[in-house]
């Protein structure tokens, strides 16, 4: 019986314990959210959507450009990394899932996946933007912003399209080579149609990992006080306009910036969300 | 034979194998018992053996319960199933043998002090001897699940056959001898009639052992000193 | 001698059977997975328009040998084939033999049932369109006789569009089954096709396996030794890779001639 009773205590502490550390993990992000809805909302108003960013020293000002660039560079790395990236972890799953190079290329996405996005930004930074002042391909611009961005995808986009791939059952795959079909009708007819919301929902953790992400844009294209569509020219971006105008003197500025962090926030919260309850309605199934 | 996975199915096939023996051992005994009582003028033991018959009947109709259970439970197949089957039939041919030996001992009971021709008895008395000796063989082969042995008792049949032409012969000539003869030998005719019987079911058992341990069967021939009826009509005839 | 019956005699079964067409002839098969070897060399006949069934322990290799007829062990690296499988004459285990030609010829069914992730129709229409164009008439025509065939038309006559997976685990199989009858092939293959299924499931199946192989050859792998003595017509019993016995079922289940398959069908080992 004394060990019964030693084994309640342990159990007893031991999920006290658990209790503890999720709501302290939990009041932190809580006091987060808190903080930038705020400060955030408070600036939210419709300036915010029409405008463009302000000089220093200037009052109101909104944050149009950025907002816009952040589309157009998201838009631009997703497309580019989605398509490479389903390919690459369609291979990994179905052509090459017995072969030593899966391995490899496995582990090298592994490291790409948890690289500091900084480390990615360099990259673009040397390879397309200072190849010594003559050689350089080209400037700050949103191109190359979008392929650093691109490059964030990629990983993410891999990793879930092999995990959902494999995920699809072999009995499947053979119940559809048995009937005559060729492997690629059984990849692209099968096997994509019943990983499909997995697919999606790695698309959709891709988009959200780009949209935040702000070393690479620091490096790659910085921002444009102005209005641009302009791909061969730098262009506003939110995370870059945060890190400009956060810290700095000008009392709009500040504001903005937190505006500019909550919209991040709900953008990023709005796709996770959307993705777990894709993959929820799929584990139903 | 080695055993089954659950042992449960093995319990079942012992407790139908220990019947059968008990009933073997009880009809044996009966059959010795009323010749006794029939060649001694042996009222008593004669209503011994009449009175055993019911356990033989009761015998019967557990191992048959006992048997058709064991089929739904165990879906039995092969040699397994041939054993079920097997203690059926030969479950049935026993108590046949038991009612031609109650059948002797009522005859014993009738014909009572009247013995007159004391020689017809030892013919008679020779033929259960065969009768009882092919009863006994055909058991043990069946206990040792010897087809060797079966097979023997299959073929000796025809002797019996023989036997119980003699007896026939030699009983119409006591009756055409003397006329008060006849009521007595006409008693022991039936007596011979019965125990041929007896040897026939000795030879169905035999038959079954052989189905039980090979899956054949013995040819529809036997062995005989004259034309074999078919077996439903040998039952049927009952005196 | 005809071609067929120096056909039969040629395989080294030791039961001979006049008149009967070898859909199938297996000669000296081997299989390896890796290094080790799993089939040790099978000599087996499948007979045309009947079923036959393969019987035995886990881990016998009859699996094994039923995924070898229609080359499913192709999709995995380090699983391999040696000897002669002949389908009416060819060599199925030939590399150079189109395999989705063969797949379409045998076709199989698997122990789990698998729907495509579509609708019911689409689930059958999906395998006939492979092979033939069809207008759509003709199409719905197809489905619904191949949904008659596997007695589940009365049941789904009604939701043709509903996704294949919002059916029974019952009825998934008998679609699995109707989907493979669609594409017309010669041979079915049947891996423990009831083994997920309740007892009427399973009743519906046999019933079914009744009526097609008045057109098909089956082969049908089972666990269960009653099933096989019921819906097969030869049996062959397997044991750690080898052909142990193989014989009409009635004489395989009543009287076998091997020792081993007496202790596997009574319940004895195994």
């Amino acid at each position: 019986m004394r060990s019964y009773q030693a084994r309640r205590l342990t159990d007893q502490i031991m999920r006290g314990l658990c209790w503890a550390s999720a709501l302290f993990g939990l009041l932190w992000l809580a006091l987060i959210l808190i903080t930038l809805f705020w400060n955030g909302f408070a600036g939210l108003n419709l300036n915010v959507f029409t405008q463009d960013t302000p000089g220093p020293n200037t009052d109101g000002g909104g944050l149009r450009n950025a907002i816009v660039g952040s589309l157009i560079m998201t838009g631009l790395g997703v497309g580019i990394g989605t398509p490479i990236g389903i390919l690459a972890g369609t291979y990994m799953a179905e052509y090459g899932r017995y072969s030593r190079i899966t391995f490899y290329i496995r582990f090298v996405n592994d490291i790409l996946l948890s690289a500091p996005s900084i480390v990615i930004g360099l990259f673009i930074y040397a390879a397309l933007i200072t190849e010594g002042v003559e050689h350089r391909i080209v400037g700050y611009s949103a191109i190359a912003g979008a392929l650093a961005l691109a490059v964030i995808v990629i990983p993410v986009v891999v990793r879930t399209t092999e995990d959902m791939l494999l995920l699809v059952p072999n009995s499947l795959r053979e119940a559809a080579s048995a009937m005559g079909l060729p492997r690629s009708h059984v990849v692209m007819k099968v096997a994509y149609k019943a990983a499909r919301a997995g697919l999606i929902t790695g698309v959709l953790l891709g988009v959200a990992r780009a949209s935040g992400e702000t070393a690479p844009l620091l490096f790659t294209v910085q921002s444009n006080q102005f209005f641009s569509l302009d791909l061969t020219q730098q262009m506003a971006n939110l995370p870059v306009v945060i890190n400009n105008f956060a810290g700095k003197g000008y009392a709009n500025w500040q504001q903005l910036a937190w505006t500019g962090a909550l919209i991040i926030t709900l953008a990023v919260l709005t796709l996770s969300i959307t993705a777990r309850s894709l993959t929820a309605q799929r584990k139903q199934q | 034979m080695s055993e089954h996975i659950v042992r449960a199915y093995d319990k079942e096939l012992d407790a139908l194998g220990r019947r059968i023996a008990e009933m073997g051992g009880i009809a044996e005994k009966m059959v010795v018992d009323a010749m006794d009582a029939l060649g001694a003028v042996n009222s008593e033991l004669a209503q011994q053996v009449i009175a055993t018959d019911p356990r033989l009947d009761n015998l019967q109709r557990e191992i048959e319960e006992q048997a058709i259970l064991t089929i739904a439970r165990r879906q039995p197949m092969a040699v397994d199933l041939r054993e079920i089957i097997g203690a059926i039939r030969v479950a049935g041919d026993l108590e046949r043998v038991g009612d031609l030996a109650k059948n002797i001992a009522k005859r014993a009971v009738k014909i009572g002090p009247e013995s007159r021709v004391p020689r017809a008895s030892i013919g008679l008395k020779h033929m259960n001897d065969l009768a009882t000796e092919q009863m006994k063989d055909v058991l043990d082969a069946y206990a040792l699940r010897d087809a060797e042995r079966a097979q023997a008792v299959w073929t000796r049949d025809a002797e019996l056959d023989a036997l119980e032409d003699s007896v026939f012969r030699d009983l119409l000539t006591h009756m055409m001898e003397d006329p008060r003869n006849i009521s007595f030998c006409a008693h022991l005719l039936f007596c011979s009639k019965n125990i041929e019987r007896i040897g026939d079911h000795a030879t169905n058992i035999a038959e079954t052992v052989y189905y039980l341990v090979t899956g054949g069967t013995l040819p529809p021939e036997r062995p005989k000193g004259r034309p074999d009826p078919a077996p439903a009509q040998l039952g049927a005839v009952e005196q | 001698m005809t071609n067929i019956e120096s056909a039969v005699a040629a395989v080294a079964s030791p039961v001979s059977r006049e008149g009967l067409q070898q859909k199938i002839s297996v000669k000296n098969l081997k299989f390896y997975y890796g290094s080790s070897l799993a089939l040790k060399g099978i000599n087996l006949p499948l007979y045309k328009n009947k079923v036959t069934a393969l019987i035995g322990p886990s881990g016998c290799g009859k699996s094994t040998l039923l995924r070898v007829f229609n080359r499913m062990y192709d999709l995995y690296p380090n699983q391999r084939a040696e000897g002669e499988v002949l389908l009416d004459g060819e060599n199925v285990l030939d590399p150079s033999l189109d395999l989705n030609l063969l797949r379409a010829r045998v076709g199989m069914v698997f122990q789990k049932p698998t729907p495509f992730p579509m609708s019911i129709y689409d689930n059958i229409a999906f395998g006939i369109k492979l092979y033939e164009k069809l207008p759509k008439s003709e199409m719905d025509g197809r489905v619904e006789s191949s949904l008659r065939r596997s007695a589940l038309w009365e049941e789904v006559k009604d939701k043709l569009t509903a996704s294949g997976l919002s059916l029974s685990g019952g009825q998934q199989q008998r679609l699995c089954i109707a989907r493979t009858v669609a594409i017309r092939p010669e041979v079915i293959l049947l891996d423990e096709p009831c083994s997920a299924l309740d007892p009427i499931s399973t009743s519906k199946i046999e019933e079914l396996i009744d009526e097609l192989t008045n057109d098909y050859t089956i082969v049908i792998v089972t666990h269960s030794m009653q099933q096989a003595a019921r819906v097969s017509e030869y049996t062959a019993f397997m044991y750690l890779g080898d052909l142990i016995e193989f014989d009409d079922t009635s004489k395989v289940f009543t009287t076998p001639r091997e020792k081993r398959t007496q202790d596997y069908i009574t319940g004895r080992f195994g």
